[in-house]
């Protein structure tokens, strides 16, 4: 449907592009992680492109990718980056959409915040953020949104068993407490 | 002991200002600020959300808002859950409009398995009319809790009393009175009832003067117009930033309607109006989805007329279960039926995003297939949470009070924004 948006980017941002594709009419652009802001930025102003209105930002957690009816080499492997951030614009102009995806490996889960260019991406990285651990670069206020701060771990990877149950955290268990007389920490 | 009036000074946090005695200076409240906690159990706050607000006196000066406090793991859990089990978790996420969500749900993975076009016509009309139907029941809820949380009671039972109509023929359509689970994939759970054409005929009939009472009761109600107009105002540009879509979106000015722009189902073959608002205020948003009531009773007078006979669900093999007389009488039908609810709808790998024109705007599902019948991903874009992000920065320099109003029309679900 928007494949004229993908040879756009890929003509204006050849070495930002590491791929593009189209599933299901939903066009997916492979953006490098270090270029993210300064093809955002030109998705954006740019008057042919005009990507005003941010959609949803999520992240896909690619270790259990096991696809059946797929060829053994699409699964995921430890040289695979295991996270993908996906940026889902559209545009109210020109009634185009398309996906950014940004691969993240596990051992350095970052990735540049857009929260910037588009106000609404401030809550959904602190979702991403708190739901997968992906740490969002320049993002003005990253904390928990869903879970409490003391949560550990991050429930919607897949190493997060779904059984797995945390008892809630009382503020007065915790050390941080200033309210706990040190007498009590040093016994 | 401290003397009492000490200690009511304490309790009070201010002094007497009635006193005569005090002077100017004294009376005045004190001039640094103070953060006050607003939910997350407050009946003001639709749901359960907490905002921490920063108060200069009565103006807001900031206010974090925290969500979360219905988290009810829907992603984590529909991962666990073969594709038809999730429709009772959709019911769940907008539990005002469900059918809306059954219908995006069953989009998502009908356009993962490239089934869009072969769903019945007849099965797409009762997917438009039901969801219209939800979409009224959500308008009218809000609307109504809105007016009541301002003090207007009346409208609020009007209002509900026509939802209660509503509900009531869902319920006889799906069995169920919130929580229908009525849209299967490739097409809807079972049928019209008997007599649907006359009961959702005369349940408009019904309907319109209760909305038209309504307006008369608050389109120039004073005290209403006060509280909405000219509260929580945002800009046509902040909106897009922020994300609004929906009847907010609309009430700035932002004309989008996925039912219009990216139309989907039977939508093209209706005929209906988007309303727009100009100033982008609360009164707007009331005003917005006033006319949006409208508009869904010309679809479904319209859908009632088109609807077309036929199968009610497609008969593709991979979704379909098989009929339950076959079910019991034959060995093929009876190991289909086993293997779809066991292991579920197979659905090929891929990705694929569907999206709906929601009660409170887009409301999408991004959905991951890995070639076994439980999703690999399920994402929600819940339209009720990116419209909260927006409201620490409207709220802004308003009166504690207006934070009532702006909430009201927000129209924040409990259910969707925490997913």
């Amino acid at each position: 449907m928007s494949q004229k948006v993908l040879d756009a980017i890929v003509a204006a941002h050849a070495s930002a592009v590491d791929r593009t594709e189209s599933q299901h009419g939903d066009e997916i652009a492979w953006i490098k992680r270090d270029d993210l802001v300064a093809v955002a930025t030109w998705l954006r102003d740019d008057p042919a492109m005009l990507f005003d209105a941010p959609v949803f930002v999520t992240c896909i957690d690619r270790l259990d990718w096991h696809p059946t009816g797929r060829p053994p080499s699409e699964a995921w492997s430890e040289d695979k980056p295991r996270f993908e951030v996906c940026y889902q614009l559209r545009s109210l102009t020109h009634r185009h959409r398309i996906r950014l995806k940004i691969a993240v490996p596990e051992h350095d889960p970052r990735c540049p915040s857009l929260a910037e260019l588009w106000k609404a991406f401030e809550w959904q990285e602190r979702e991403t953020f708190d739901m997968y651990g992906i740490r969002f670069d320049g993002h003005p206020d990253l904390r928990r949104i869903y879970l409490y701060e003391e949560f550990v771990g991050y429930p919607l990877r897949k190493d997060y068993p779904k059984e797995k149950r945390q008892p809630l955290a009382r503020r007065d268990d915790l050390l941080i407490n200033p309210l706990r007389s040190k007498e009590h920490d040093r016994g | 002991m401290a003397d009492p009036e000490s200690l009511r000074q304490l309790v009070l946090g201010r002094k007497d200002v009635g006193d005569p005695g005090l002077g100017d200076e004294e009376t005045e409240l004190p001039p640094d600020l103070m953060t006050v906690n607003m939910g997350p159990s407050h009946p003001a706050m639709h749901g359960t959300v907490r905002i921490v607000l920063t108060v200069d006196g009565e103006r807001v000066v900031r206010g974090d808002i925290q969500p979360g406090y219905l988290h009810r793991c829907f992603e984590k859990e529909s991962e666990h859950a073969t594709y038809t089990q999730v429709f009772p978790y959709t019911d769940r996420l907008n539990y005002v409009s469900p059918m809306i969500n059954n219908c995006g749900w069953a989009m998502a993975v009908e356009k993962l398995m490239d089934l869009t076009p072969h769903i019945p016509k007849r099965a797409e009309y009762i997917r438009v009319i039901v969801s219209e139907m939800s979409r009224i029941t959500d308008h009218v809820t809000c609307v109504g809790a809105s007016a009541m949380e301002l003090g207007a009671f009346t409208p609020f039972l009007y209002l509900l009393k026509a939802r209660e109509w509503f509900y009531g023929l869902l319920e006889k359509v799906s069995g169920a009175r919130l929580t229908h689970s009525y849209v299967r994939v490739g097409g809807v759970g079972k049928d019209l009832p008997d007599n649907f054409h006359d009961d959702l005929t005369h349940l408009l009939d019904q309907t319109e003067p209760v909305l038209e009472e309504c307006e008369q009761m608050l389109n120039h109600n004073k005290i209403f117009r006060d509280r909405m107009a000219g509260i929580g105002a945002m800009s046509r540009a902040d909106a897009i930033a922020g994300g609004c879509v929906g009847p907010i979106g609309r009430a700035c000015g932002i004309d989008y309607d996925v039912r219009k722009d990216y139309p989907y189902s039977v939508y093209p073959e209706v005929e209906f109006d988007v309303p727009l608002g100009t100033h982008g205020d609360c009164y707007d948003r009331y005003l917005v989805r006033i006319f949006e009531i409208k508009e869904s009773i010309k679809i479904l007078r319209q859908c009632l007329v088109q609807i077309p006979d036929g199968p009610f669900i497609t008969a593709d093999h991979r979704v379909a279960m098989p009929p339950k007389r076959d079910a019991y009488n034959t060995i093929e039908s009876m190991i289909r039926h086993f293997k779809h609810i066991v292991d579920g709808i197979k659905v090929p790998a891929g990705e694929g995003y569907a999206f709906v024109e929601g009660g409170n705007g887009e409301l999408g599902f991004f959905v991951v297939g890995d070639g076994t019948g439980r999703p690999y991903k399920a994402y929600v874009r819940s339209p009720s949470f990116v419209h909260l992000s927006t409201v620490p920065q409207i709220m802004k320099d308003h009166l504690i009070a207006d934070i009532v109003p702006i909430f009201g029309m927000i129209n924040m679900i409990g259910g969707e924004c925490d997913k």
